[in-house]
Order: structure tokens, then C-alpha cells, then sequence
């Protein structure tokens, strides 16, 4: 039997994921890709291999999957409580998940995308030059109850890393830029945007998340007669009746609701990982600083790798302390 | 010939962190329009460097590229040398157009309320629609999706304030002077004059997406589906 990770139970949501299909944009599909890009980095440092692995996405709800192998296996993103074979395991962590062992993840406890990586990254057919869905698209679609999903072979061995939990699962702040029609909002309610709270709405999947604002709705000076324009993700869109939607990895390409700014890269996931509910606020940075922020982001995400520690037991857990490895390999930077 | 616009049209302007557009005019107008695809494939030919993507829309072009290792200013400089080249706005449409001949149910729920807008009777309408050749603008919204037009005057009424809950793939939509065909089910603030049953989006297909910027249609009234689309070069 080739390597695989059987599905026994699906959440409803549950699509593979890559980094996406970039350069169709002209032909009218958009990117795609992880819906919070960021936890695909992680899922790489974690298990030291490229963050062009394609990884599980799990909306909101995980499900229970069992290993034809011996494989690693961490998980990023919004945080699950995951098991194996019944014994928690660590979110934001590598594990291995031994061959007929199962491992079920429940609901998110904040956030709204969680990610499961496998060591080599999962090998189902690339379509368009990626393997991630585009389920807007209809290529490809989500993973159901019973699929086998072929995992590729893996050249690392290390588990039981984790990294610094990230703060990005309950919404907050986030910078955007002025783009091509953020001048057709009047200085004012810009300024009103700037200042207001954002709940984050029910509505929403991968295309886009819509924001309730606290208090009246926004317009711009062109009303709804705007020419249809490209759009990419972070793109804020002012739909018609004047609440934001942002969009994510599965947006349309073009849209004729004016747009009053665009989210830097760098807070995308912030806005992924809002949960219903949630409450975020929106500031105006320029592009000078949006560069600044983007260089750091793409600093740290390089050094991941480097910020990932031993994930350590509780020593209230382990019945005889003294008979565990805790850290496999633990010399090796001795040597 | 030398059709260019007044004022300060073509302008750079930023999109978002990592994109530039370049735009032909604030409206939409056929000189626009073929200065944008001419534009886009000056742009591709020049391979400038940390170029990572192109498209156009109905009037501009979109380049999507690496700021922190290109600037914008050097960006933004690469662009006007390119702008400054030519009059972009008497530029040829893209050669191989075709003319397709799709047939189409008119009527739904929306037919009669959107004629009204249009100051016309929905049988005054349907026979409108039906007798005018359209052309794609742009490829754009989801994978394959025609804009067309430009339909006559009376045809420029807004999109909707709420939108529609699911038109259906094939789906015909009016608004602002233009067509859109849906490729695949979709919510729309665009208004449903029309069905059809071409399929847009191909994915298993050599040529996965069908129509091209610059080709033609009518939208052929017919009693019912299953007819399929008739496709003829353009000399």
C-alpha cells in the first residue's frame, strides 16, 4: 500500500492546500492557496521541509485520520484539541503518528482555519501547476469521509518541536495601504473606518470574510456604478450595503464594489483567522512602512525554523520522568 | 487613429502593497480597452524584472510584483518608459478574435424588473439583447468569465444593493452597459436577464478557459438549451 493518511472522519470543510496557483490571474482565477498562508510556514519549520508542501486546511472542524506508515506530522494554524489514540497532543507542534495509530482533531478553540502538515507533504495530483483546491473554481474540491490522501516521501526524522504561539486567532489590528480607489472615500470616512470596531460576521469563507462595523455602514463618492476593476487578496471591498469584506486566497479577480484600501500580506492571516465574533480594527499605514513591516515578516518567517523548541511534557503527565528521552538528538548541535 | 484621451490619462497608480496599475481612462471606451490589452502584451515582452504576474481589466492593466526586492519608483519608472513609446490607445485588437453564437433562454425572475430600468418592455429588451454583438473586454471575476459590451445607452443601470443569492453557472447578467457570463454558480449584485448552458471553464480541457479578450458573441434568443455554440474566425 503507498503512504498514505486515511480519512475515517471529515469535518466539513477540509481541502488540501499549497501555497497556490499563481500567474491565471488573467484568465479570470485567482490565486487560491492556504487561506492563512502563514501556518504553512510554520507547518514547514516544524517539520524542516519547504513551505511549498501542501498541508490538510480543516475550517473550523478537524476529523479523525489514521497512517498506512510511520509518518511526522505537525499542526499550525487555529488551534484543536488533537489527540493520538486518545492522549492529547500539543497544537503548534510536530509529532509522529505511528502507523495504524489515530490521530482526531476537534473544533477550533479560537481562530477559524487549523492546518495538518505530513513529513513530505501530501501527494495528491497537481492541477494548473498546484495541488491546492480551488473550491470557488471547482478544481478539485473537499476531502470526504474514506479518501486515502498520499503522502510523498519524507527525508526528516525530527518530531516533537513547537513554536511560540502567535497571537493572530482572535482578531486585533490590522494595516492596510491606500490603493487605486481608496480616494473615492471623502477623507472623513476614512478617518471614521479607521476609528471604527469590526465584528467579524458569519458570512464568510475562503473568497473573503465580511467585517459588521459598530455603527453606520461606509460609502464612497462613486455609489455602485464603479468600473469593474482587478482584485487580489487583502483587497477591502465596500459592498453594498457600506459593510467591508476582505478578501481572501479564493477571491474573484475583478469587482466593481469600490475598495477604501488593501491589508498588507503580512496581516492576511490575522484576517483568515478571524473567528465570528471577533472584533478587529483597521489602520491606514503607508507604503514606506508597509515595506519596513513586510521586510521583518519575511525575516522572521525565514527563521522559523530557528524559534522551534523542544516541546516539553508536563512533567504531572509522565508517571516516571526519569525513563523518558525527552529530547531526541538533544547533542547534536555539539557536534 | 490617434484616438487618445484628454488629460492626464494613461496614470500609475499603486495597487495594494505589491501591485501597480496602469489605467487607460476612468470610463469604459473601446480606444481604453485595446490600449489595455496592447499594453499588457508590451509588458510581458519586456520581461522586467521582479515581474511576477499580469492581467488586464476592461481599461488597465495590473502587474503584480516583488517591492521589497523592486522598488516602486523603479517599478513606476520601467512603465512610463514603456507608456512613452507609443500612442497605446491606437493600438490593433489582439488578432484570432472570433465570433461565437450562443444560444440563450431569456426570462427569470429579473427579466421584466430589469427591462423597466432599462426604459423597455421585457419583449423590447430580449430582442435587443439578442441582436447585439458584444465583444469580451476582459476575462475576469473567475476562471474564464467574460465581460462584454458595450450594450446601447439605455442599458446603463447599476448593480443591485442586495445581492442575489446564486445565479447559476451559465447564468446571463446586465448591468453598466455590459454582459457578464457566469462560469460557474455563483452570488452576484448583477442582474439575470438570461440562461445558457456554455461552459466557460474547462479544467480538464488543452484550453481551459474558452473565450479570449477580443472576441465576439451574440447571445441567440432560442426557446430552449442544448443546441450548442457555433465559434467562426474574424478576418
Amino acid at each position: 500500500m503507498t503512504r498514505a493518511l486515511k480519512v475515517i472522519r471529515a469535518g466539513p470543510q477540509m481541502s488540501v492546500q499549497d501555497m497556490g496557483r499563481a500567474g491565471y490571474l488573467a484568465f479570470g482565477l485567482s490565486r487560491g492557496g492556504a487561506a492563512d498562508r502563514l501556518a504553512l510556514w510554520e507547518g514547514a519549520a516544524l517539520l524542516g521541509q519547504s513551505e511549498g508542501c501542501a498541508a490538510l486546511e480543516m475550517a473550523g472542524m478537524g476529523g479523525t485520520f489514521e497512517a498506512t506508515e510511520d509518518m511526522r506530522i505537525a499542526l499550525t494554524g487555529a488551534p484543536m484539541a488533537a489527540a493520538i489514540d486518545g492522549a492529547p497532543v500539543a497544537w503548534n507542534a510536530s509529532h509522529l503518528l505511528a502507523r495504524g495509530a489515530q490521530l482526531s482533531i476537534g473544533a477550533a478553540r479560537a481562530g477559524s482555519y487549523g492546518y495538518l502538515h505530513v513529513g513530505g507533504g501530501f501527494d495528491t495530483p497537481v492541477l494548473l501547476g498546484a495541488r491546492a483546491a480551488h473550491l470557488v473554481a471547482r478544481i478539485g474540491g473537499v476531502v470526504h469521509e474514506g479518501e486515502a490522501l498520499p503522502v510523498g516521501e519524507d527525508a526528516g526524522t525530527r518530531t516533537g518541536l513547537t513554536l511560540p504561539e502567535d497571537g493572530r486567532f482572535k482578531g486585533g489590528k490590522v494595516r492596510l495601504v491606500p490603493s487605486v480607489q481608496t480616494g473615492l472615500f471623502s477623507p472623513e470616512e476614512r478617518a471614521r473606518f479607521a476609528q471604527t470596531v469590526f465584528t467579524r460576521d458569519a458570512k464568510g469563507n475562503r473568497m473573503g470574510a465580511r467585517f459588521i462595523p459598530e455603527g453606520a455602514g461606509f460609502a464612497s463618492a462613486a455609489g455602485l456604478s464603479v468600473l469593474s476593476e482587478v482584485i487580489v487578496p487583502g483587497d477591502v471591498q465596500i459592498t453594498g450595503d457600506g459593510t467591508p469584506f476582505v478578501l481572501l486566497s479564493e477571491c474573484q479577480t475583478t469587482g466593481g464594489y469600490p475598495r477604501i484600501g488593501a491589508v498588507i500580506p503580512a496581516d492576511l492571516p490575522r484576517v483568515a483567522q478571524a473567528a465570528p465574533g471577533a472584533a478587529l480594527t483597521f489602520e491606514f499605514v503607508t507604503l514606506e512602512a508597509a515595506r519596513e513591516i513586510e521586510w521583518k515578516e519575511a525575516e522572521r518567517r525565514a527563521a522559523l525554523g530557528k524559534t522551534a523548541e523542544p516541546l516539553l511534557r508536563d512533567p504531572r503527565d509522565i508517571a516516571n520522568l526519569g525513563s523518558y528521552q525527552l529530547v531526541s538528538g538533544v547533542t547534536d548541535g555539539a557536534a | 487613429m490617434g484616438e487618445t484621451q484628454p488629460g492626464k490619462w494613461p496614470v500609475i497608480r499603486e495597487a495594494g502593497f505589491d501591485g501597480l496599475l496602469v489605467s487607460f481612462g476612468e470610463r469604459l471606451g473601446e480606444p481604453a480597452n485595446r490600449a489595455a490589452l496592447a499594453f499588457r502584451v508590451a509588458v510581458e515582452a519586456a520581461r522586467i524584472g521582479g515581474v511576477s504576474e499580469t492581467s488586464t481589466s476592461l481599461v488597465s492593466v495590473y502587474l503584480r510584483f516583488d517591492p521589497l526586492n523592486h522598488d516602486h519608483p523603479a517599478m513606476r519608472a520601467e512603465l512610463e518608459a514603456l507608456l512613452s513609446e507609443r500612442d497605446w490607445y491606437a493600438a490593433c485588437l489582439p488578432e484570432g478574435r472570433r465570433l461565437w453564437r450562443i444560444p440563450t433562454v431569456y426570462g427569470g425572475d429579473q427579466l421584466a424588473q430589469t427591462a423597466r430600468a432599462a426604459g423597455m418592455s421585457a419583449d423590447e429588451a430580449v430582442k435587443q439583447l439578442s441582436a447585439t454583438q458584444v465583444r469580451v473586454q476582459t476575462i475576469g471575476f473567475m476562471p474564464g468569465m467574460p465581460y462584454l459590451g458595450e450594450l446601447p445607452e439605455a442599458w446603463d443601470i447599476p448593480r443591485q444593493t442586495e445581492l442575489t443569492a446564486e445565479v447559476p453557472k451559465g447564468g446571463l447578467c446586465v448591468a453598466i452597459r455590459q454582459l457578464v457570463l457566469f462560469p460557474v454558480a455563483t452570488p452576484t449584485g448583477w442582474r439575470q436577464i438570461g440562461q445558457t448552458d456554455f461552459e466557460l471553464f474547462r479544467p480538464e480541457s488543452a484550453e481551459p478557459f474558452v473565450l479570449r479578450a477580443g472576441d465576439e458573441a451574440v447571445f441567440e434568443a432560442v426557446d430552449e438549451l442544448g443546441a450548442a455554440a457555433t465559434c467562426e474566425e474574424i478576418t
